[in-house]
């Protein structure tokens, strides 16, 4: 096997680089797929049709506004009309069946993730969407010797500014810290005179708001497609599983690996790139079988 | 439960329903025939699903992985092993319940969440590789024309051999779950703690029962290959595994019967809407959605409940 002879310096950076991109939509959607796990403790497969449907939405703002404006309006506009959808569905049916058990909780967002990808298929057809960047974040500049695509060094600095807004929003506010307590023991914090009835529906919104967030920012760098839900909500139970389940730095740690593994994957052995970042989790789970860093469970 | 068809009426039923399927091939086209084929294959896949799921209590999320595994297993030993196809059926519930143990090992000791997750996790490494390993396992395409013994080799053979296996192995299924063993594997399922305190290694009966769910997943796995000629990645999709679980759910998966049923309607459901729209998924949301809210205990557990002969404990998650 010639694996290492191809492999330059160069080259490495360059997939360090881009694995480190990928690791920031990563960390996006599973922080909020975390978030959603740690306080209500219902692993949402309907996580990834959100972050579909972000995608989606993106493209439909941005051609409809169009030009470089079209993609910022849509960064923004996504998350929160994900977000509201989520809030919705929470407030219309979801809430109604806190009381059972978890398996029907999870049955019951794997059968919104079914409704909503044939939605978004009635919606959009069959054909694949694409999706240019805004002309500022268009083109590399470089790196040293390295050309690192602008859109890649955008996404490096929006993913510390999200764990940044994440660590604030569940440290240092008051709804962060009930959400936090409800986590722990939700009758302690329902006999306090909380409803947590509306945390948890504003937990769900905020992290399916992430799920967004995470398909708006990914919708310049690939074809958006049917399909991606099933990919992404895999991986993203991955990162927040050997991450520690509920816990957001582990869900960065997951990401990093996950990242990581994939975009150096491909310059080893590029027909089973997708095969490493699982294999990395395998022995991750054999050697910590909880997680790397302490869940909240 | 521990329900015991016993009753007459529950024989004459059961009997009638046999004799059917025996003289289905003679009665009906060859779609109709294949089309029930396929419904034996699929109900034999949720009622082995349901051995963990509802009579262990375990979350099983990844079970396609079984059936794919002992599909692949079958095929590949024929077809790059060169074996004889009737040693690919005879060894590919083995090598799903091999993968079943390894799994269980690393997944056994989460609490009920976590095990489902982590191994719907580990089933989609399998999968990956699976789905990339083009030169050994034809990658997203999957394998066709694989070989099948000239005696089941016509639709009706296939037919018949389906159905014999299925009768045999939903028998085998059912004299395990009223064993000594499926009864403490019950009172796992009712409370693991109690099972604990009584002196009952409650990891070694669910490494158990999982290799039991994953050999004849494997043997589902095993006779699709029989009926269709043909194995694909999809077979181990991890939304597969969760339809699956639908069945169970549908069905009714605290009966034994339960799942055959559920694995049915979903088939043929899924052949009916097919022919008006594409868009299956979308129904199959709805009755997912349906079934959580109204009939939380499957079709069967509302009629037995409705007709008065839901034993105690039947009601207990």
């Amino acid at each position: 096997m010639e694996i290492a002879s191809h492999i330059t310096l160069a080259a490495l950076g360059q997939q360090v680089l881009v694995g480190l991109s990928r690791t920031t939509i990563l960390f996006i959607v599973s922080s909020g797929l975390s978030l959603i796990l740690g306080v209500l403790r219902i692993p949402n497969i309907s996580h990834g049709s959100l972050y579909m449907i972000g995608a989606f939405f993106t493209y439909s703002v941005a051609s409809f506004v169009g030009g470089s404006a079209g993609f910022w309006v849509a960064l923004v506009l996504a998350p929160i009309a994900v977000g509201l959808l989520s809030l919705l569905v929470e407030r219309g049916i979801f809430c109604h069946l806190y009381e059972r058990e978890h398996l029907m909780l999870l049955l019951f967002t794997f059968s919104l993730m079914l409704v909503l990808g044939d939605l978004v298929k009635l919606t959009y057809g069959s054909d694949y969407r694409s999706l240019a960047a805004p002309v500022m974040l268009q083109g590399s500049f470089s790196l040293g010797n390295l050309p690192f695509p602008r859109y890649n060094a955008f996404l490096l600095l929006v993913g510390p500014l999200v764990a940044f807004g994440l660590w604030f929003l569940t440290n240092k506010t008051k709804i962060g810290k009930i959400a936090r307590a409800a986590a722990v023991d939700r009758e302690m914090v329902a006999a306090m005179g909380i409803n947590v009835s509306w945390v948890f529906a504003f937990v769900f919104c905020i992290g399916c708001l992430l799920a967004g967030l995470g398909g708006a920012l990914v919708a310049p760098t690939q074809n958006i497609t049917q399909g991606m839900d099933h990919a992404i909500v895999m991986e993203c139970f991955l990162i927040v599983i050997i991450g520690g389940l509920g816990n957001m730095w582990g869900a960065l740690l997951g990401a990093l690996i996950f990242g990581l593994t994939s975009s150096i994957g491909i310059l080893v052995w590029p027909q089973f790139a997708i095969v490493f970042p699982y294999v990395a989790v395998v022995i991750v789970l054999l050697l910590r079988p909880k997680g790397l860093l302490k869940s909240t469970w | 439960m521990r329900e015991k068809i016993v009753s007459p009426r529950g024989l004459i039923l059961a009997g009638v329903i046999l004799v059917v399927l025996a003289f289905w091939p003679a009665l009906a086209t060859r779609y109709y025939t294949y089309l029930v084929a396929l419904i034996l294959v699929t109900g034999l896949l949720a009622s082995s699903l349901n051995m963990v799921l509802g009579f262990g209590g375990m979350y099983q999320f990844n079970h396609a992985v079984f059936y794919g595994a002992g599909a692949y297993a079958a095929a590949l030993l024929t077809v790059r092993g060169g074996l004889n196809p009737w040693w690919g059926y005879l060894l590919g519930p083995l090598v799903a319940a091999a993968l079943s143990l390894v799994m269980g090992i690393i997944c056994v000791r989460l609490s009920k969440l976590y095990f489902g997750m982590l191994q719907i996790s580990l089933g989609s490494l399998v999968w990956a590789i699976v789905f990339r390993w083009y030169s050994f396992t034809g990658g997203d395409d999957g394998m066709h024309g694989v070989p099948v013994p000239g005696l089941i080799g016509s639709i009706d053979g296939a037919y018949w051999f389906t159905l014999i296996v299925t009768v045999v192995s939903l028998a085998v299924m059912y004299l395990i779950v009223n064993s000594p063993f499926g009864r403490v594997f019950q009172g796992i399922r009712d409370n693991p703690e109690r099972a604990e305190a009584v002196g009952v290694n409650v990891m070694r009966h669910q490494l158990i029962g999982l290799v039991i769910a994953g050999f004849f997943g494997g043997v589902a796995g095993t006779l699709f290959v029989t009926v269709e000629g043909s194995v694909f990645p999809d077979m181990m999709f991890w939304t597969l595994s969760l339809e699956i679980l639908i069945m169970c759910l549908l069905g009714g998966w605290f009966t034994f019967l339960g799942p055959m049923l559920g694995a049915a309607i979903i088939v043929i459901l899924r052949t009916v809407v097919g022919i008006y729209t594409d868009y299956w998924t979308l129904v199959l949301g709805i009755i997912l959605m349906l079934l959580i809210f109204f009939l939380p205990d499957g079709v069967l557990g509302y009629f037995t409940a409705l007709f008065g002969r839901k034993r105690a404990g039947g009601e207990e998650s």
